[in-house]
């Protein structure tokens, strides 16, 4: 992990979900106290749940998720005048290829996440949370529960919590294994006991979700950075970052990178800032693309370095900023056979119910296999357009969306690619030479 | 058209489709509202009667303006959008945003899809072929690009009717949404995921359902088909007729579509203010019974040695008439399932033919407090007067089920009341136990033993938690005939609390029969017989001079007279003894009987002791109408041209003018069907007082040794209409003796039941919630039936274990 990274750059990097990593026993929750932790509890059970709303709402604090929905905003969506129980769930569901930022977390700090649990939950009036947690992370499923089991103990969870008056139960619940349950109302379905399969909205989460009742859904990295909006104040989360893009965020570097790992950054920083502190691209490599946020959003080149890493910054060169899982890619890599295995991941996790994606990332597959394999015409690269453009916005839920965004980006970027391989009758790189134990200074 | 207050009292949402405005209710969707324009906008998933999902995405259109000014980005789906004041929608007739969604979704549902429309059953029917004609590219370009589809073994079994080619589904959900939302069955359900997504059941659980038909007839491709259908006919090749079911008295419209004059399938017709588009899996398969190889196709007479053999239609007719005439005091015995115009014809045939009130359709336990109630409450309401009707079941705040099991005994209720219970109306059971049908629409069961119906039918009024009141609905179902005052305290409920009553009887003829007058107390058009004006009344519609003035034997009596030779003849149609009160009474009625002519569809015991069989027309024959439980009338004309095939009305012309040559009786003025309703409407509705609804007293329930015997039959059972389709058979429920957990604690899994005309021995399984001293038996699904074979409802018999 990075943690002789994190913290150990000033002035550029502004570690705070991520400043306790390196200390000894971080998940335990006397380690988490003795740094302060759940003082931000204390703060926040002191205020009336509204003022915590609009605590997170003057921070600026949008969703981590990816798609960066304003947090305090979705929270007062909540109608409080709706007798059903209120529910907050957190989505710790994280699968999107090159995604790492919650897992890691809740492995190394799961009481952060649990502290703001309880004053998100109290700020919308919940009395049960649920944390689903993505099913093949089974150590990070025992790290949480452990967690909770502590803060149970200690007070924080259950009845009348520090005598505030207030009830929280907290269930961790595992998922089963499907990407789509990241979509939130997938994730709902899922964890009412049915297949993971996105509901029809409206009705929105906020007015019916879990159970028909009213709930928030938040990233992990969302609620988990609550406590500290809670302990420092909005100013200081709207201090860092850019206009509309306030605080910090957790940048995963993979790929390509000499030291990979998780960057904790204001908003607004370049990916050649990133690469730098992550001590450049792999030795004797040049930067081919990049993934801003995961395989979902249109993939970058080199071009886009200086790119500043917010949502309005990324949006405006066509991609998104996402779950800034920065995935770095250099000049042996063939972007074909990249985006092919991502397409391939797509069809996999298609849940199935809308045909656009359902059939869309089946035939999507086996155009982009034949042309990787260097059979078929130029024209098939329009037809591969058209399946895309069948697909993006008109499947039910952005899964399909997102399954067109390598393979019309990286056409866009690298259409002499693609044609090099029908040209060459197959792919022209070494696959070997890509990977990370190739020998030093492999060419391509 | 005239402007009705309701009409006004629903906000309009002015729309603009493809540049035409217009209003559609608020909340309609915009793919109906499209329909109001004239275009169809093409769909898989979506469906009227089912809540809207948005899976299938065929139906994208383009929305340039939500009525907020602001227009959506991206095609949305129309079958999940409801209109808004102002929106502007823009279809594939004028978008091409639209029409390439459409072309682009069309596309990706073919990929996958075989093709094999030339071997396909849906083949020329299908809303995928039709849809990808006009809504798709002539060319798969998933083919010419060397695409390979996903394959699965054909077909598979989801019940014994129903199978699945997995190939061929779109994966729309319409099949498992059904079994949800509308049958409550939810035994089939997507499983896996991606393109490799299926409808499944869980392992050895079929789909179990008597509506499961419904399921392949809303599959908008091949995928779904039955065992019974499969492979036989292309659609084109079919004529489709449209009819109403024969098995129940819900008056379901069905679609017979027929080949070369053979009916090859039945479906549902759209009957919104009946069965809307579903149909019970009897309606929809049981229809091999009228080709079975039993069938009688000719006349036949008892000759000199005794045999039947064949004869001439005069020869038959002059037979039947000399034998009736030679025989003294003659009656009629008439089942449930004739058409009106045939109870009207029997109706005449016994008063103006035979001159006698000796006349009863009712080959099932009656009573004369039946016959009663008949006439005060039951006979000329209809939906015309405000009677209850299917519309008033959702309207209601509760229903409540007295001795009537509607998943059983009549599936268009039961399904119309799966979708009141979802707006909030509470169902209610007088019954044993807790069925699964009761379960389904969440109701609340008063257990009662059979026999004490009375004291709940009392209870029920200003009941705490489930009292009924003005708001309330009260069906009562005819096996109520058997319990002494139930029907009395029915009738009193619903005139003390002001809950609306109406009677569910089980056979399609019912309550057509009641009207035509085929009971001892009423002529036709609800004339009692006790009135003389009444009596003027009909006779003159006759033209005879007078009919006889006193109230006629009911069955029961009729069978006592036969026995005991007071009376001497009987016609008898449409009766099995095993269904009647006291089967082996009846058979030997039928035995002492001194002449008996029998018209009938198929042989039976009946027909092979008869003196004169007549071979009758079924439905799928004849013109006819049935009425439904509610009153409501649903004629229908022949499905098959078939000359030698004569209504029973035309059979009974035919007696009766031979009778009349030999001085006995009137003709009845009418031989065909078109004659027999002009017939009935000019005679017309009595418009006389009616008379008092009974006030029979409860009758103690005997103590005695044993337990108490309730029993109904279950929709898939043992009945002869069933016969000929082995894959419904295999859909009936299995037979079993529904006990209490202690009685099966006590005697183990398998169960002796001893009444007082034998034994039968079944698995015993633990009824919910079963009044305590009851054993359920299913009354036609073993042997020759409950009745025959056991004891008569309501009465004591013992639970053995088995002695093996």
């Amino acid at each position: 992990m990075s943690d002789s990274v994190t913290g150990s750059v000033k002035g550029t990097l502004t570690p705070v979900l991520t400043d306790n990593w390196g200390s000894e026993r971080s998940w335990t929750l006397a380690a988490y106290e003795a740094q302060g932790g759940y003082g931000a509890l204390r703060n926040a059970l002191a205020m009336a749940p509204d003022d915590v709303i609009s605590a997170v709402k003057d921070s600026g604090l949008r969703g981590r998720g990816g798609a960066g929905f304003p947090t305090g905003m979705k929270w007062s969506f909540i109608p409080q005048d709706n007798p059903k129980p209120k529910y907050l769930v957190v989505n710790a569901d994280e699968s999107e290829p090159g995604t790492c930022k919650d897992i890691p977390l809740m492995m190394a700090t799961p009481h952060t996440l649990v502290e703001g649990v309880i004053i998100s939950s109290y700020a919308i009036r919940a009395n049960t949370a649920f944390i689903y947690i993505r099913g093949e992370v089974l150590h990070v499923i025992r790290r949480v529960q452990a967690a909770v089991a502590e803060a149970y103990a200690a007070g924080h969870l259950g009845k009348d919590i520090h005598g505030s008056g207030y009830d929280l139960d907290l269930v961790v619940h595992a998922g089963a294994g499907a990407y789509i349950c990241g979509e939130e109302t997938a994730l709902l379905e899922g964890l009412e006991g049915r297949r993971g399969q996105p509901r029809l909205r409206p009705p929105f989460p906020a007015v019916a979700g879990l159970y028909a009742s009213p709930t928030v859904i938040n990233n992990v990295e969302s609620i988990a950075s609550v406590p500290s909006i809670l302990e420092h104040g909005a100013e200081w989360f709207a201090s860092m970052g850019t206009e509309k893009s306030k605080g910090y965020g957790i940048f995963s570097l993979s790929g390509h990178v000499t030291r990979p790992g998780q960057y904790e950054a204001p908003l607004g920083i370049t990916l050649r800032e990133l690469i730098d502190l992550a001590g450049g691209v792999r030795e004797g490599h040049s930067l081919k693309f990049w993934t801003p946020g995961g395989s979902s959003t249109p993939l970058l080149t080199a071009d886009h370095l200086d790119v500043p890493l917010d949502f309005e910054g990324v949006g405006a060169v066509g991609s998104m900023l996402g779950t800034r899982a920065l995935q770095i890619f250099d000049e042996t890599t063939c972007v074909v056979r990249a985006v092919l295995r991502w397409t391939e991941f797509y069809k996999h996790e298609s849940c199935g119910k809308c045909t656009p994606c359902r059939e869309g990332t089946w035939w999507l597959v086996q155009t982009l296999a034949a042309l990787e394999r260097g059979q078929g015409t130029e024209a098939d690269l329009d037809l591969l357009l058209d399946q895309c453009d069948n697909i993006l916005g008109r499947s039910f839920c952005a899964l399909g969306d997102g399954a067109t965004s390598p393979i019309s980006s990286s056409i866009a970027h690298f259409r002499e690619e693609y044609l090099a391989h029908l040209q060459h009758g197959g792919c022209p790189f070494d696959p070997a030479a890509s990977t990370t134990f190739a020998a030093e200074g492999a060419l391509a | 058209m005239t402007t009705t207050p309701e009409k006004t009292d629903v906000d309009l949402v002015s729309v603009t489709i493809d540049g035409i405005q217009v209003s559609v209710p608020k909340d309609t969707l915009v793919i109906r509202a499209a329909e109001q324009v004239g275009v169809q906008i093409p769909r898989f998933c979506d469906h009227p009667l089912l809540a809207p999902v948005g899976a299938c995405r065929q139906c994208l259109v383009d929305v340039p303006d939500a009525g907020n000014g602001r227009g959506f980005p991206k095609p949305q789906a129309s079958c999940t959008l409801p209109v808004a004041e102002g929106m502007v929608v823009n279809t594939q007739a004028t978008s091409e945003v639209a029409d390439k969604a459409q072309q682009g979704v069309m596309e990706f549902l073919l990929i996958n899809h075989p093709l094999d429309c030339p071997v396909c059953d849906k083949g020329g029917e299908c809303p995928l072929q039709n849809q990808a004609m006009s809504n798709g590219r002539a060319e798969s370009r998933f083919s010419a690009s060397g695409g390979v589809k996903r394959t699965y073994p054909k077909p598979i079994n989801i019940s014994a009717q129903v199978l699945l080619d997995r190939e061929r589904c779109v994966l729309c959900a319409r099949c498992t949404r059904f079994s949800e939302e509308i049958a409550g069955d939810p035994f089939i359900a997507l499983i896996e995921r991606g393109a490799l997504q299926q409808v499944g059941i869980y392992e050895k659980e079929p789909l179990q359902s008597y509506f499961s038909g419904n399921t392949i007839q809303i599959c908008p491709v091949g995928a779904l088909t039955s065992a019974e259908y499969r492979f036989r006919s292309r659609p084109f090749d079919l004529v489709s007729s449209p009819s109403v079911g024969e098995h129940d008295a819900c008056g379901s419209a069905i679609r017979v579509d027929h080949r070369r004059g053979k009916v090859m399938r039945r479906l549902a017709g759209n009957d919104p203010e009946v069965n809307e588009e579903w149909i019970t899996d009897k309606d929809r398969f049981a229809f091999h019974y009228a080709t079975q190889d039993d069938r009688i196709t000719y006349p036949q007479v008892r000759d000199e040695d005794g045999s039947l053999r064949p004869a001439s239609w005069p020869e038959a007719f002059a037979v039947a008439a000399r034998g009736l005439r030679d025989a003294g005091p003659s009656a009629v015995l008439m089942g449930g399932r004739h058409t009106v115009e045939d109870a009207f014809a029997y109706s005449t045939f016994a008063r103006v033919a035979l001159g006698t009130n000796d006349i009863d359709f009712r080959a099932r336990p009656h009573s004369a407090e039946e016959a009663d109630f008949l006439a005060s409450s039951v006979v000329l309401t209809g939906p015309g007067g405000g009677a209850v009707t299917y519309a008033d079941l959702e309207r209601a705040a509760t229903v409540v089920l007295v001795g009537l099991e509607p998943e059983d005994e009549a599936g268009a209720i039961f399904l119309r009341l799966r979708k009141a219970t979802k707006h909030g109306t509470r169902v209610v059971a007088v019954a044993p136990f807790r069925s699964r049908g009761l379960e389904k629409l969440g109701g609340h069961l008063i257990a009662t033993l059979p026999g004490e119906e009375v004291a709940a039918i009392d209870g029920l009024l200003g009941h705490a938690d489930h009292g009924v009141d003005a708001s309330s609905v009260v069906l009562v179902g005819d096996r109520m005939a058997s319990v002494p005052g139930a029907l009395s305290a029915a009738a009193a409920l619903a005139a003390t609390s002001g809950a609306r009553l109406a009677w569910v009887p089980r056979r399609a003829g019912d309550r057509g029969a009641v009207e035509a007058g085929c009971l001892p107390n009423l002529l036709p058009g609800g004339r009692p017989v006790a009135d003389a004006s009444a009596r003027v009344d009909a006779a003159a519609a006759w033209g005879v001079d007078s009919l006889p003035d006193v109230a006629g034997r009911d069955g029961a009596a009729i069978v006592a007279a036969l026995a005991s030779g007071e009376l001497g003849g009987v016609v008898i149609g449409g009766i099995d003894p095993d269904d009647t009160a006291d089967p082996a009474a009846t058979r030997a009625a039928l035995a002492a009987a001194r002449f008996v002519v029998a018209v009938e569809l198929r042989e039976t015991d009946v027909t092979r002791g008869a003196d004169v069989v007549f071979p009758v027309a079924p439905v799928t024959d004849k013109a006819g109408t049935f009425v439904t439980w509610e009153g409501r009338t649903r004629p229908f004309e022949a499905v098959l041209s078939n000359p030698a095939s004569l209504p029973d009305l035309r059979i009974l012309a035919g007696i009766a003018e031979e009778l009349a040559q030999l001085g006995h009786g009137s003709p009845l003025g009418f031989r065909t069907v078109p004659e027999a309703r002009a017939r009935m409407i000019e005679m017309g509705a009595w418009d006389g007082e009616r008379p008092a609804a009974p006030t029979v007293s409860a009758v103690p329930a005997g103590s005695g040794e044993g337990l108490a015997l309730a029993t109904w039959k279950q929709m898939i059972d043992d009945g002869s209409m069933q016969d000929g389709d082995k894959h419904l058979a295999a859909t009936a429920r299995p037979t079993v003796a529904r006990v209490s957990r202690a009685v099966l604690d006590a005697v183990g899994p398998t169960v002796t039941v001893t009444g007082d005309r034998g034994s039968v021995t079944l698995p015993a399984v633990v009824a919910d919630d079963l009044a305590d001293g009851v054993v359920w038996l299913p009354a036609r699904s073993f042997g020759r039936g409950v009745l025959a074979d056991v004891a008569s409802p309501g009465s004591r018999v013992t639970v053995k274990g088995d002695p093996s």
